[in-house]
């Protein structure tokens, strides 16, 4: 297990009620804005299990969207999300569904703008720590406590070694690596977790690796 | 460096020293920060504690749900009006705990200790004891260093989570952390504080987490309530120099045991126990309504 510190019993001090439902769902809302941007006109928020059931007294809804907004666990605007987000023009849906053999605190976050439609599906798993498993259909697994690449690629030998030489090369520390592929040869994507924030000049080194399709930074949450 | 209270209380009779400062050493080796920064980041927990344990007292405030509220201004107009059961200090910390999770449930500002749905309980204890002795703000900070160890402790070995272990495992914690605290904040030994810690968690040892409609109200509320009562008669008992029979470290053992023993319904899923009495039925079907 973890080494337990002094502010993970004392704390998170967080806008209530819930831990789960609360702070961990304005982490998920976040997670979402981090991985697909700001430019977003209208969300959906399909929620499963215990989210579905009840999101309404838990402020579950109003945490979400306070996490697309941006705000913090501890932002006191929480409450008053809805409004910001209709100041704000943007819709916002809820729908209550089943997604399928996921954790019972889970979302999935649709984000629209104009022409494009792109999700992540998350799980809250406890205590505010959550754990984003889809990304637009892609199985991933991260929560979020580390600074997160996730990197596409054509799946070949040499790949790993190449990208994280380019992380090494920028004197960044690898937390945990987890490679996942569609099918031999096919598109592969890299979960990195690091010590440290990846800076723009890592990022594109790896962006111009000879195979890779897409890299993507997302900041500790 | 400690995994149990047998270890902590090696660490203080290797260094004479109290609980508090094995936790903030072990903390500022861990984090690669100064004691300095780490105090101040306690002191910040302190102020968003001390906020929540008056603001309830000050306005009544009404939950999201609109199930609970107006409870920790109650009991304080009570008290004020002077003839009591429980006495003043009783009095006011029921208050306190009352307040921080009604702020809680209003989607106030809370600190999570070790949970949101316990947040009640170590601040009522600590600010209402350290009323008691004039207690300054760096001996409230070690009181919250005591308690996140003792938090630590069972999160190493057990639970803190309703969802797996039950109330137990949320306010039993949160009473044992409090208690422990309260102790070393009145002079007593680390033993003592752990024997008021095994003490205050038998005393929950059982009990069941079972809110009605899913939500961190009823009964949690006054769970916060019985909480810190509990803590601060088991501090007594400790600084008394009564012992706990049975050891913290097994106590602890034993409240993961019980945790995993209790069948789901009674864990948070809302399904037994109260949340499962028609008035919470019926309780569940207005708000699911709104």
């Amino acid at each position: 297990m973890k080494n337990v510190g002094v502010f993970d019993i004392l704390g998170p001090v967080m806008i209530g009620p819930s831990s789960s439902h609360t702070a961990g769902a304005v982490r998920l809302g976040r997670a979402a804005r981090c991985i697909m941007g700001e430019d977003f006109k209208k969300v959906n928020f399909y929620l499963h299990g215990s989210f579905a059931k009840t999101y309404k007294g838990h402020g579950t809804d109003r945490a979400l969207v306070a996490g697309i907004l941006g705000m913090d666990t501890d932002d006191e605007r929480i409450r008053k999300s809805f409004d910001i987000a209709k100041e704000r023009d943007i819709e916002i849906n809820f729908i209550e569904s089943d997604l399928g053999e996921v954790h019972p605190n889970t979302v999935k976050i649709e984000f629209i703008n104009s022409n494009i439609t792109s999700y992540i599906i998350g799980s809250s798993i406890g205590g505010g720590s959550i754990a984003v498993v889809n990304i637009d259909g892609e199985k991933v697994y991260f929560t979020g406590e580390y600074p997160t690449l996730l990197v596409k690629y054509k799946d070949k030998k040499g790949m790993i070694s190449k990208i994280s030489f380019a992380i090494a090369l920028g004197d960044i520390n690898i937390a945990t690596l987890k490679v996942d592929r569609e099918s031999k040869g096919e598109i592969a994507t890299a979960v990195i977790e690091t010590d440290n924030k990846v800076n723009y000049n890592i990022i594109d080194e790896i962006s111009k690796l000879e195979g890779v399709f897409s890299v993507k930074f997302i900041d500790a949450i | 460096m400690f995994k149990s209270a047998v270890d902590v209380i090696e660490l203080t009779e290797k260094y004479s020293c109290r609980i508090c400062d094995i936790v903030l050493m072990k903390e500022s080796k861990i984090s690669e920060k100064s004691k300095d920064e780490i105090r101040n980041k306690v002191k910040y927990t302190l102020e968003v504690m001390k906020q929540s344990a008056e603001s309830g007292i000050d306005v009544p405030i009404k939950s999201v749900s609109g199930i609970i509220g107006g409870n920790a201004k109650k009991i304080e107009d009570y008290r004020k009006k002077g003839s009591t059961v429980c006495g003043d200090i009783i009095n006011k910390a029921i208050a306190r705990a009352l307040s921080c999770s009604e702020v809680n449930a209003a989607m106030g500002k809370i600190v999570a200790c070790p949970t949101a749905g316990s947040c009640g309980i170590v601040p009522a204890a600590i600010i209402t004891s350290g009323e008691i002795i004039n207690a300054d703000e760096e001996t409230l900070i070690d009181a919250l260093l005591t308690a996140s160890g003792v938090g630590q402790i069972i999160a190493k070995n057990a639970t803190l989570s309703g969802a797996e272990g039950g109330c137990q495992a949320e306010c039993g914690s949160a009473s044992a952390m409090a208690a422990a605290a309260i102790v070393e904040m009145f002079g007593g030994t680390p033993k003592m504080a752990f024997n008021a810690a095994a003490i205050a968690l038998k005393n929950i040892l059982g009990l069941v987490c079972d809110p009605v409609a899913g939500l961190v109200e009823v009964p949690c509320s006054k769970r916060n309530a019985m909480g810190v009562v509990n803590a601060m008669s088991s501090a007594d008992m400790a600084l008394a120099e009564i012992e706990s029979v049975i050891p913290f470290d097994e106590v602890v053992s034993a409240m993961y045991k019980v945790g995993k023993m209790l069948p789901s319904e009674l864990r948070e899923t809302a399904l037994g126990g109260l949340a499962a009495t028609p008035t919470a039925i019926k309780i569940a079907k207005e708000i699911n309504k709104v």
